[in-house]
């Protein structure tokens, strides 16, 4: 219904402003052929995205363990080298910068990592790790710290005395939080929040999406949310992208992405939502997704997900479905009406 | 019938920096053959410490204070370390919260399966890579024959996860400890491994120690359920009647932020306000007290005792001792009610 709609549409309405521009941007890993019996090939984790994220929105990113999420959020911010495209930060060509060309904009580009127990370094009391990063960019005078450190703390839901203990003796979540608190620390415009929340039971969940909510109204932040827990998604985020195999398949409002999806994945994927309530345990529809997960390495031919689709039709295994240029995207053949 | 596992009084403590922190007191509860037993609670409130405590794994610095653990009418607290790497090996597997914490990060994958069967089946190397791959593919992860090979870092979050699971349930335990098994899933491998857990339960009678914050998966897998807030348990019963009559103010606060899918985007989740006390400033008197809607002044001087109020249902609060927790119920509708 807005397929007349032009491109422009698709800027949200608070602010025109594309922060980052990702065009076409894929990501291989090498198969090396020492590990893997057969031939040497590789794994396309991310191929061919294309997405821009505005100034003070949030893009939640869904899809299935293994499609590409944090292998997206890690190429984004140039943790991961792009094998094709072009990433464009405030403007700037990233794709290409060297180390030191990229010291400025590392610091506006964070990320909060899936696994925050890799992340942390054992041997660093809390409060120094924190404290690092604000006296290294001069973010705070030697004098005030201290006091910076406390509030980082405080604004994750930790008290100031956890900045004298060791990654070790926090709990899952605890630690999950620590990880937020260093990536706030450097004050960043864009931060890809890669299961945030995940480790975190539903009330301090809660807390933590308030606060990057209210992060976000203040210092106008842009942020790439990825999870699988679609309530936290739905709170969220302005828009969200469904990936599949490497590839965004559908991208539209929040709201609209909800009520009306469109890919037959997506539909998929929101029906095998669990209800919280044990009286629904047997009624629970069975909507599994069939079949494996194709190979990255070697995907299907045409639409990628026809070999698991209930509406494949002859010519979703030949042609493949793009990604259309709407407010409401779709990569399908035969959308959903 | 006989206990499986039977925790009792227990209080656990970590020596640290700024002397001794307890952080577990006065946990009690019991876990019958074949029954799933779910411990929710908050971030940092005593789930993965109590767990961890029943596998023997606290670590140097930690150590069970008071109370006991049996499993099978051993007496863990009591045995050798030798004993319990038995238990370990066999008859109990640990579903561990951080995947890269207990994986070896420079042996392939399929190997850390294999090894963990044949430490103790005594089977052939070829049987125990065929086993290691029907396992993979059993919890999901797809060509396994090639992924057998790659290493941890090679995997994404939701898989390494899933390989954990593997190493767990290949041993076909007794009692499986499974914390926070599907925090890194997706909500479709999160069905899968959760019937791919009852399968085996229904297969081979195994008890399930479920630690989580997902209260849907609570409720798609647990028997009995028992909530902790700041190292204690504050309620526990039957799931369904947690979940529809829960009577401690803290239980009844956890169910209303559970997300829901039909929430406005943009919209606020409804947080229980405040915050956690930390270990070394626990408030007297019962310790949800500061953040409770219906605290009163014997709440704030005295501290409630896991009290008994129906068939295997106990709840740690003052308010239901003067059955006004359905006192609470009418509160919670007119607040409600205010609310809209
Ligand atoms: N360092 C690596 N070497 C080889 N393959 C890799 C590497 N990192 C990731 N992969 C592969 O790339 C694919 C995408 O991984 P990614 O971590 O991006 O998935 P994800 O969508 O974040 O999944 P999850 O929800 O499980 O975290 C997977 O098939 C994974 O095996
Ligand atoms: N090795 C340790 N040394 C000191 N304190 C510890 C240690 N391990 C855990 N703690 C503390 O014990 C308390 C309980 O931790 P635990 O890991 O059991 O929490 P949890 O309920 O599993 O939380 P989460 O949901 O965040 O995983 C926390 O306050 C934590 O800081
Ligand atoms: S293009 Fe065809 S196979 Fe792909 S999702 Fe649409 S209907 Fe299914
Ligand atoms: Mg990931
Ligand atoms: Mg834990």
């Amino acid at each position: 219904m807005n397929e007349t709609v032009s491109f422009l549409d698709r800027e949200p309405a608070i602010e025109h402003k594309p922060l980052m521009q990702i065009e076409r941007l894929s990501t291989h890993y090498p198969l090396r052929s020492a590990l893997f019996s057969r031939r040497a090939g590789s794994v396309k984790a991310v191929d061919d995205v294309s997405l821009t994220l505005y100034e003070g929105e949030t893009v939640g990113l869904v899809g299935e363990s293994g499609c590409g999420k944090s292998t997206l959020g890690r190429t984004i911010i140039r943790l991961e080298p792009a094998h094709s495209g072009r990433i464009r930060f405030e403007g700037d060509d990233i794709t290409h910068y060297t180390p030191k060309q990229l010291i400025p904009a590392r610091m506006r580009m964070q990320m909060i990592f899936q696994d925050p127990y890799g992340s942390l370094n054992p041997r660093m009391r809390i409060g120094d790790m924190l404290a690092e990063p604000l006296l290294v960019h001069r973010l705070a005078s030697r004098k005030d710290v201290r006091r910076e450190v406390d509030r980082l703390l405080g604004l994750v839901g930790l008290p100031a005395s956890a900045g004298n203990r060791y990654p070790h003796e926090f709990s899952g979540g605890q630690r999950q939080r620590i990880g937020i608190a260093r990536a706030l620390s450097f004050r960043p415009k864009l931060l890809v929040c890669d299961e945030p929340v995940s480790a975190l039971d539903v009330s301090i969940q809660a807390q933590i999406l308030n606060l990057l909510q209210d992060l976000q109204q203040e210092l106008k932040l842009t942020y790439l949310f990825i999870a699988h827990g679609i309530g936290a998604v739905k709170q969220i985020s302005t828009r969200v992208a469904v990936m599949y195999l490497g590839k965004i398949v559908e991208l539209a409002d929040t709201e609209e992405l909800f009520r009306k999806p469109r890919h037959p994945y997506t539909q998929l994927l929101l029906n095998a939502y669990p209800p919280p309530d044990p009286a629904l345990r047997r009624e629970r529809a069975r909507v599994i997704l069939h079949g494996d997960v194709p190979s990255p390495a070697n995907p299907p031919s045409g639409c990628r997900f026809h070999t698991r689709c209930p509406y494949a039709e002859q010519r979703c295994r030949i042609e493949e479905p793009l990604l259309t240029e709407n407010r409401h995207a779709v990569a399908c053949h035969y959308p959903l009406e | 019938m006989g206990e499986l596992l039977k925790v009792e009084r227990l209080q656990i403590a970590f020596r640290g920096d700024q002397g001794e922190t307890i952080s577990v007191e006065d946990v009690s509860f019991a876990i019958q053959p074949g029954e799933t037993m779910a411990i929710v609670g908050e971030s940092g409130c005593g789930k993965s410490v109590t767990s961890l405590a029943i596998m023997g794994l606290l670590g140097a610095s930690g150590s069970i204070k008071r109370g006991y653990i049996s499993f099978l009418d051993t007496n863990l607290t009591a045995a050798s370390e030798q004993q319990l790497r038995k238990m370990r090996g066999s008859q109990v597997s640990m579903i561990f919260q951080e995947p890269m914490t207990s994986l070896n990060p420079v042996m392939p994958i399929g190997r850390q399966i294999e090894e963990a069967l044949r430490l103790h089946l005594k089977s052939s190397r070829k049987e125990a890579r065929q086993s290691a791959i029907d396992m993979l593919r059993k919890v999901g992860i797809p060509r396994p024959e090639t992924i057998a090979k790659a290493y941890p870092h090679m995997l994404s979050g939701g898989m390494r996860q899933r390989v954990m699971i593997a190493i767990a349930l290949i041993c076909q335990p007794k009692l499986l400890i499974a914390d926070e098994p599907t925090t890194a899933l997706d909500v479709t491998i999160q069905a899968q491994i959760i019937e791919l857990m009852q399968t085996l339960q229904a297969e081979n009678g195994t008890a399930i120690l479920l630690v989580t914050h997902d209260l849907g998966v609570v409720a798609a897998m647990a028997d009995h359920v028992a909530v902790m807030y700041a190292g204690q348990i504050v309620e526990a019963a039957d799931v369904y009647t947690l979940f529809r009559s829960p009577r401690h103010p803290y239980t009844q606060g956890l169910m209303n932020s559970i997300p829901r899918l039909d929430a406005i985007s943009g919209g606020r989740a409804p947080a229980i306000p405040g915050q956690v006390p930390s270990l070394h400033e626990m408030p007297t008197g019962c310790r949800f007290h500061p953040r409770c809607p219906y605290a009163e002044a014997s709440c704030r001087e005295l501290q409630p005792e896991l009290m008994e109020t129906g068939d295997r249902h106990r709840v740690r609060c003052w308010l239901t001792e003067t059955s006004e927790a359905d006192q609470i119920a009418v509160h919670r509708d007119t607040r409600q009610k205010v609310a809209l």
